[in-house]
């Protein structure tokens, strides 16, 4: 044996979802404390993970501490199971816990998020795990932790609406567009990730349990069943989320976030949906009910 | 007769009540056994030479430096008369921006310098609740036209601002949630003199026409002739001499005093 | 037009992995590296990665370079990663380094010191002139002769020789023996000085370096002096709880660094040196010299004096020396953001569009205007 085998450890060589289990249960307790204090970070021992910091390192360790042998894992990018990112974090979770993976929002029991909420309304037991790249909605205003913590602590965000009356006296209207704070359970302020403010409304008193991971950060929050979400606004200039005037390019949806495809060098474009399970099964079911009536006529004529 | 007497508030329960306060910085005095009373609506000077602790007297008594001896007794509304030593540090912030004001020496230390001045009018509004844009911004031009900043400046930034506007921008950010007592660092420092008798004469109609009381640290006293109803003469970290404004400039007694107030009838 | 949704992401990734290997083999003709030649001759390379790391194991390291091509950062990050898996069998006891085997020790504080200058491997008295006589393999080197007495086995610090005199701050344990781990723990502000040093430990050799030489050009005032350097072994002991005792479990390289620093004393203090200390597995006095310059600029309000410059701010010095959390942040911008720029997009387009119409809507009124005119 040369010497470098010894080294070379073997994918089977890593306990259950990389992470030891006492660290899983440390992570865990984290996420009790986070859903009890809707929308509050919680601080943890957040470790190393072999994924760069930014990209996913607080989504998969709260992956990592919540997956059991049984649950089907769906991994998304930008709504996409099949981006970069998110197909390298599913590859990482095949390989040190070997759980049954799937593209089906409605059959994942456990999903991994960066960037968007799934179209399909969530159900109750499933888990939607977001990767956060900053979680202190304040940070912006006030870059000290030792202030936003106070901040916090005493639910002083009248310096955050200050940033929605710039935005209104400058542009005439609230210009964040994603990654757009809400006050959670009515009592503290949270990010909600850079999704789009497009899903903040499928947060609110969502079945399903939210958590929130940002690894560099070391930071945990959640977000129960059932829990009010509610986006910053004006009475007067009240939160609205984006709208398209067409529809979605493949499946028609005229209902789902769309992405904007540049298909030429003339700067022609198409919009289609973000999430790619949501219109490839509109498009699936879409094929299906065309053949059916196809059959159907064929039959009568 | 002066009209100051004539000014003088009927007696009504203190808004602010000092006893024995100190602060000492190390073996350095900071200010020692301080006691006074200032009532609803009125002004209080505090004058005295460079280093006498004026500023950390007013430091301590916004909350901004614990003392180490003394209590400090506001009567907070709908709570009545509280030791704000006692206060948790949230009772203590939400007080400093509602019932209070603070209008520092240098407006870079009591504006935000990033954000619009309708922002900055604004912010404590809506660090009480208010959630119309329209009415917060109504609110904030009515604010500057008071402190006489022209409305086409509503979306600029502060550090666009000259010093004595700077200033007026701060006096409404502080004043747009009508506070009950303000605390002012030498609030005309800096300025031109044209400009500190107009900022002066702006300072005098607000404080009289919302019914503020203030408390006013200057070492100008044409400053405290115009504005204060009462004065404190401090040194070396202790109050020599107390009294009605124009009693205390008319016929000072201590010669602290005295050399005070004549080296300023020379200039 | 017909557009089908990129697909095959999956595949491609798996060929990215099979380009970067080729890309790490380069020349196949060539021999490839063994980890033995990258720890032997690579070695500071290997210490800096044991540092950043946080592991001592030059095997692991040299693996880690091998695999990341040399790039260091990523070495670390490679280690890092490998470390979060290992079981935590015991806690050390503090190392002593007064019972360093030393190989360098010098101070510049005194010419002359009990144990005496020993210089040591160093690059200090070299020109830095390329030696071409190394491009060709082979080549004979020089022996250095070894001396006639060995060394003494302890070697006081020269630190405590001020301490005497009551001329220098004495060290104080401030946690009642318990030590953050900041491998273990979040990081909390305002953070302690086992903390920091942790931190400073762990952090990014450039990043803290260049911290380091902003408080000595009037960005922190600071007026260092480098008490003693010292490069050696040390042992490493535990006390399993069965035994009662400690036993020595390994032999360490490291480097250590005590910066004497001035301070004008307060009312309550005389004037007095005070101390910023840096210590890093294997030899890199570069580390060490700069850990313990920041850490005094860090002790900055401690001490009463004014914290007006970034060295000096452990809020901000702690958030960002770690090059595993920068590096990976930082490249994250790589990933895609699609949704997130599509919903800016929007806006501006949304923006544009309504700017347009009130600049049509003001020459329009302007143009009736004249027309009444
Ligand atoms: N942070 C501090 N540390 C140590 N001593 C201080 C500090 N701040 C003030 N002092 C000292 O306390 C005393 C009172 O200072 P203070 O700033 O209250 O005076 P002041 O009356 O406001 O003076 P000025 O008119 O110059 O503003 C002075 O002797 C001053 O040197
Ligand atoms: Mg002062
Ligand atoms: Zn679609």
């Amino acid at each position: 044996m040369s010497p470098t085998a010894a080294l070379v450890h073997k994918d089977d060589g890593y306990n259950f979802a990389y992470l030891d289990e006492q660290t899983k249960r440390m992570i865990r307790r984290s996420l009790l404390k986070a859903l009890s204090i809707p929308g509050y970070q919680v601080p943890f021992g957040g470790r190393e993970m072999p994924l760069a910091y930014g990209w996913g390192t607080g989504g998969i360790q709260v992956t990592a501490s919540v997956i059991g042998p049984d649950d089907v894992l769906k991994v998304i990018d930008q709504g996409a199971d099949d981006t970069t990112n998110a197909v390298s974090i599913r590859r990482f979770f095949q390989t040190v816990c070997d759980v049954a993976v799937t593209e089906s929002t409605a059959e994942a029991t456990v999903v991994q998020t960066r960037h968007r909420v799934p179209e399909t309304p969530l159900k109750e037991g499933q888990v939607l795990v977001y990767q956060v790249p900053q979680p202190e909605p304040l940070k912006k205003i006030e870059p000290r932790e030792t202030e936003t913590r106070k901040m916090h602590a005493y639910a002083e965000y009248g310096a955050m609406q200050v940033t929605l009356y710039e935005d209104v006296a400058h542009f005439g209207r609230i210009a964040k567009t994603y990654d757009y704070p809400a006050v959670i359970n009515g009592r503290h302020l949270m990010s909600p990730s850079p999704i789009p403010k497009f899903d903040n409304p499928k947060m609110e008193m969502n079945p399903a349990i939210q958590l929130f991971g940002a690894g560099r950060e070391k930071r945990i929050y959640a977000v129960p069943p059932y829990t009010s979400v509610r986006s910053l606004d004006f009475d007067d200039h009240p939160f609205e989320v984006q709208t398209w005037k067409g529809s979605c390019a493949l499946c028609g949806s005229t209902t789902s976030y769309l992405d904007e495809v540049i298909t030429d060098d003339r700067g022609s474009r198409m919009f289609v949906c973000s999430d790619t399970d949501f219109c490839n099964t509109r498009q699936a079911e879409a094929a299906a009910a065309k053949a059916a009536v196809d059959k159907v006529s064929g039959e009568e004529a | 007769m002066t009209t100051s007497a004539l000014r003088k508030p009927a007696p009504r329960p203190p808004l602010l009540e000092v006893s024995g306060l100190s602060k000492s910085y190390g073996t350095q005095i900071g200010c020692r056994d301080i006691s006074f009373a200032i009532r609803p609506g009125e002004v209080l000077g505090i004058v005295g030479e460079s280093g006498s602790g004026k500023s950390t007297l007013l430091a301590c008594l916004s909350g901004r430096l614990q003392p180490d001896t003394g209590s400090i007794t506001y009567d907070m509304q709908g709570r009545g008369p509280v030791d704000i030593l006692t206060l948790s540090e949230p009772e203590r912030r939400r007080l400093a921006r509602t019932d209070w004001g603070i209008v520092h020496q240098n407006p870079r230390d009591g504006l935000r310098l990033d954000v619009s001045a309708g922002g900055n009018i604004g912010e404590r509004p809506m660090a009480i609740g208010a959630r119309h844009y329209g009415d917060i911004r109504s609110e904030a031009q009515d604010w500057l036209k008071k402190v006489e900043i022209d409305l086409s400046r509503t979306d600029d930034k502060p550090r666009t601002f000259s010093g004595g506007m700077q200033q007026r921008l701060q006096i409404a950010r502080n004043l747009v949630t009508r506070p009950r007592l303000v605390f002012m660092d030498e609030p005309t420092g800096g300025l031109d003199v044209s400009v500190q008798a107009r900022l002066l004469d702006l300072l005098r109609g607000l404080v009289r026409e919302l019914g503020i009381a203030a408390i006013i640290v200057t070492h100008d006293l044409a400053v405290v002739r115009l504005l204060a109803d009462r004065l404190m003469v401090m040194q070396r970290g202790r109050v020599i001499e107390e009294g009605l404004t124009d009693q205390v400039l008319d016929d000072p007694h201590h010669p602290y005093t005295q050399l005070l107030v004549s080296s300023v009838l020379q200039v | 037009m017909a557009y089908v949704a990129v697909k095959g992401g999956e595949q491609a990734i798996l060929n990215t992995h099979k380009l970067i290997s080729e890309t790490r083999r380069g020349n196949p003709d060539l021999a490839e590296l063994s980890l033995a030649q990258i720890s032997e001759q690579f070695g500071l390379a290997v210490d800096r990665v044991m540092t950043e790391g946080s592991v001592y194991d030059r095997e692991l390291a040299a693996l880690a370079l091998k695999q990341a091509q040399g790039d260091a950062i990523e070495a670390i990050f490679l280690l890092r990663a490998y470390r979060t898996t290992l079981p935590r069998v015991a806690v050390s006891e503090p190392i002593d380094t007064s019972k360093m085997a030393i190989r360098r020790r010098i101070s510049a504080t005194f010419k002359d010191i009990p144990g005496g200058q020993v210089l040591g491997p160093t690059y200090d008295y070299t020109h830095r002139l390329l030696d071409f006589a190394l491009a060709a393999e082979g080549l004979e080197r020089p022996q250095a002769e070894l001396a006639a007495e060995p060394l003494d086995e302890t070697v006081p610090r020269v630190i405590d020789l001020l301490n005497s005199e009551g001329l220098i701050e004495e060290e104080i344990d401030e946690n009642d023996g318990e030590v953050f781990d900041l491998t273990r723990e979040p990081t909390t502000f305002p953070a302690r000085r086992d903390q920091r040093l942790q931190n400073l430990a762990r952090g990014d050799e450039g990043f803290v370096l260049g911290l380091a030489y902003s408080t000595t050009r009037g960005y922190g005032g600071a007026h260092p002096f480098v008490g003693e350097l010292r490069l050696g072994e040390v042992a490493v002991e535990i006390v399993p709880e069965e035994l009662g005792f400690p036993i020595t479990i390994a032999d360490v390289t490291v480097t250590e660094c005590q910066m004497i620093n001035q301070f004008r004393g307060s009312a309550d203090k005389p004037p007095q040196f005070t101390r910023g200390y840096g210590l890093t597995f294997g030899h890199n006095e570069r580390k060490a010299m700069a850990m313990s310059l920041v850490d005094r600029a860090m002790r900055a309000r401690e001490l009463g004096e004014d914290v007006r410059y970034p060295a000096q701010d452990a809020e901000f010095v702690l958030s960002h020396t770690d090059n595993v959390e920068g590096n990976g942040f930082v490249t994250h911008f790589k990933l895609p953001h699609y949704v997130d720029f599509q919903a800016e997009l929007q806006l501006v387009r949304q923006l544009r569009a309504e700017h347009e119409e009130r600049r049509r809507k003001a020459t329009g009124s302007e143009q009736a205007k004249e027309a009444a005119e």
